[in-house]
């Protein structure tokens, strides 16, 4: 399953860290953020619930970069 | 501005001022350095503080602990050597203006796209008890009878069942001259209403319409990152670290060297300040910022031309076309029959075609439909009795009591006339009046009016190689071919035929030059796919082309191939030279800073300056128009 979330971040670089941090977060098999258009789509592994997988995205994505933001 | 950017400002401005103030004032030592301290902390203390969070998530070599780390060393020295402080906070201040400007630009660049994308409608009207309601586009149900008046868009795909109008679709097609639309016509969202009032029963759900699959093609195209763009985050994960080792190497081996080996004074404080001069420019945000940015702004700059390009990646593989196939019927051609000329006997020219006309009045095939569009009269069934259809050959009719033929040879060999062959190229219709031969009529697909100059502006624009495939005769062609001045025919193939064609072009052509195919998107998808890159043209409307192409032309001039081509050459060109430039005004920087010809107001140039310039350069990918 594929979602898109608005996201909201200031640099280019700070987005690829938040796609790298994305990728990583489990339950997520793929991820791309979108920096001109200020997205994120997520692709979820089967079985996964996006809402808690998206909580954990936004807790790395936060790590790597303080100042950034996903709506949710 | 918005309002982060609104705060930064002001604090670039407090920050600026106290330093010049504090350039007057005579205090020294400790109360000096604690004065400097507030404007530093002023424009710098999130710079820091995101540094200083870098670290403790282990997420230490980012451009803030770059700044950080040369701007407390900066300090240091000051301190250390009772020395400048300007030198450090205008570090802290020149980067925050090089942020702020790309923050701007990006945002600017951002509005100005959307802006030329601005096709999405924020409303549809419905008549309820006369009068005109506005609602949501989405809530509107297929079949639902929708009111758009002049000046207004087309919110849903459907048809027209009441009113005429002129529609503007320059916003969809980059096409300025506005299309009539009447009663009964088909229309695409997205269109601008000119002239009058139209009532339009829709097909679509809004989801579904041409105007949502076009918006989400495009906001979704930089999504597709192209190899430059995946080169860069990568160099950039590699980069930072070296360079902060490197900048460690610098300020700690050659002053052990000295001292140790060459017995000389160590002179740490020049060496620490060559490796934060180094650190100051390295940052990598001038690469990292303007590839996307460019690539953003070719695709923006490509779509306003009426081309939507869906990716970065296909923007790429675009520029590198250097063998273009098209699929001939729709392409080339208008795929539309035409009569084009009537070499008769005895008989007037008008008298045969109306024989003709009158013969395959009850005929619907294209070629019997585009007799009786030549014709151009009333046809009156009346004066026609006995149509005979035989399926292959021809029509035979009674005409006002005289017997008509009207068919190819077989037609006139099977009722023993004997007919005058044609030199000329298309489908020939041989006409027998009265049982003698009367001449023939010559029908064949028309040629779009700029095919010949798409051609050239391909070879211009340095194409290798034009091929063209279709399932016509080998006759008809060749002809096309030769008039087009198209380089390789393949001709009578079935549609199987054309992807097994592409393969071979495919394995035999060299690996740096990409093929692109151009199809109608009509029965072609398999072709789209399968070459390097799919073009699909005058595809509104039609979604599984729109699914299976790369590059969508919105309107159907095959001069938009060469436009397209050359669209995405300047865009990478564009990347090309930021990633030259920023990359080369890095590397003399860094060992001219290394070697300490550098000083930390030049670093600041090699830092922000390079963004800047980089930053605009992106943004001329925007600009398409004279291409």
């Amino acid at each position: 399953m594929k979602k898109t979330y608005e996201i909201d971040v200031d640099c280019a670089n700070c987005a690829n860290k938040m796609e790298d941090a994305a990728k990583r977060t489990d339950g997520v098999k793929d991820a791309t953020v979108n920096f001109m258009a200020l997205k994120m789509i997520v692709e979820f592994e089967d079985g996964q619930d996006p809402k808690a997988v998206m909580k954990n995205v936004l807790k790395n994505c936060k790590k790597v970069e303080d100042d950034c933001e996903i709506y949710l | 501005m918005n309002k982060k950017q609104k705060k930064m400002l002001i604090r670039i401005i407090v920050a600026a001022v106290l330093m010049v103030i504090l350039y007057f004032i005579p205090v020294q030592r400790y109360v000096r350095f604690i004065l400097y301290l507030i404007p530093y902390l002023i424009v710098g203390y999130d710079i820091l503080r995101k540094a200083f969070k870098g670290i403790i998530n282990r997420q230490v070599f980012d451009e803030n602990f770059l700044m950080a780390v040369a701007t407390i060393g900066a300090m240091a020295i000051a301190v250390y050597e009772n020395g400048d402080y300007t030198e450090a906070i205008a570090v802290m201040l020149f980067y925050q203006i090089g942020e702020l400007f790309q923050s701007y630009a990006v945002g600017k660049s951002r509005r100005n796209i959307s802006a030329l994308m601005d096709i999405r409608p924020d409303y549809a009207n419905i008549e309820k008890d006369g009068k005109l309601e506005q609602v949501d586009p989405d809530e509107v149900a297929v079949g639902t009878v929708i009111v758009v008046q002049p000046g207004e868009k087309v919110p849903i795909d459907g048809i027209i069942v009441e009113g005429d109008s002129t529609l503007n679709t320059s916003a969809l097609t980059g096409e300025s001259l506005p299309r009539d639309a009447r009663c009964g016509d088909e229309v695409i969202s997205g269109c601008i209403n000119m002239t009058g009032v139209l009532k339009i029963r829709t097909t679509k759900e809004f989801g579904e319409s041409t105007v949502s699959k076009i918006l989400e093609l495009v906001e979704n195209s930089s999504s597709r990152k192209s190899k430059s763009e995946n080169f860069i985050s990568k160099f950039a994960k590699y980069y930072t670290p070296a360079v902060c080792y490197s900048a460690v190497a610098l300020a700690i081996l050659p002053p052990l060297v000295r001292m140790l080996f060459l017995g000389l004074p160590a002179d740490w404080g020049v060496w620490v300040y060559r490796a934060l001069t180094f650190l100051v420019i390295s940052c990598p945000c001038a690469l990292v910022i303007s590839i996307p940015l460019s690539f953003f702004a070719g695709i923006g700059g490509a779509s306003k031309a009426g081309i939507l390009v869906k990716g970065s990646n296909y923007l790429e593989t675009l520029s590198k076309t250097k063998y273009v196939v098209f699929d001939k019927t729709g392409t080339l051609t208008q795929g539309v029959f035409e009569v084009n000329a009537v070499h008769h006997n005895t008989m007037e020219e008008k008298r045969l075609l109306e024989y003709a006309a009158l013969a395959e009045s009850a005929s619907s095939h294209p070629i019997s439909k585009s007799i009786q569009r030549a014709y151009g009269k009333e046809i009156d069934r009346s004066r026609v009795k006995d149509i005979k259809e035989i399926s292959g050959n021809g029509v035979t009719a009674i005409v006002d009591g005289i017997p008509v033929a009207a068919g190819n040879d077989k037609l006139m060999k099977s009722l023993e006339i004997s007919y005058i062959d044609c030199h000329h190229v298309g489908t020939i219709i041989h006409m027998a009046i009265n049982g003698e031969y009367a001449g023939h009529i010559v029908i064949s697909d028309i040629v779009k009016p700029h095919a010949k100059e798409a051609i050239k502006a391909l070879k211009a624009s340095g194409i290798t190689k034009t091929i063209m495939l279709t399932g016509d005769s080998a006759k008809v062609a060749d002809h096309v071919a030769r008039e087009l001045g198209v380089d390789e025919v393949h001709s009578e193939l079935l549609p199987g035929d054309k992807v097994e064609q592409v393969e071979k072009l495919l394995a035999s052509k060299p690996e740096k030059g990409k093929l692109a195919f151009v199809g109608d998107g009509i029965n072609d998808a398999p072709v789209l796919s399968r070459a390097d890159i799919g073009i699909a043209m005058g595809a509104l409307g039609s979604d599984a082309a729109i699914e299976a192409a790369d590059v969508v032309l919105m309107d159907d001039d095959p001069l938009k191939i060469a436009k397209a081509i050359r669209i995405s050459r300047k865009c990478l060109r564009i990347v090309y030279e930021n990633i030259a430039f920023a990359l080369g005004i890095k590397i003399i920087c860094l060992l001219l800073g290394a070697l300490g010809f550098v000083n930390m107001w030049l670093a600041i140039f090699a830092d922000v300056g390079v963004m800047i310039i980089a930053v605009l350069n992106a943004i001329r990918a925007l600009f398409v128009k004279k291409l």
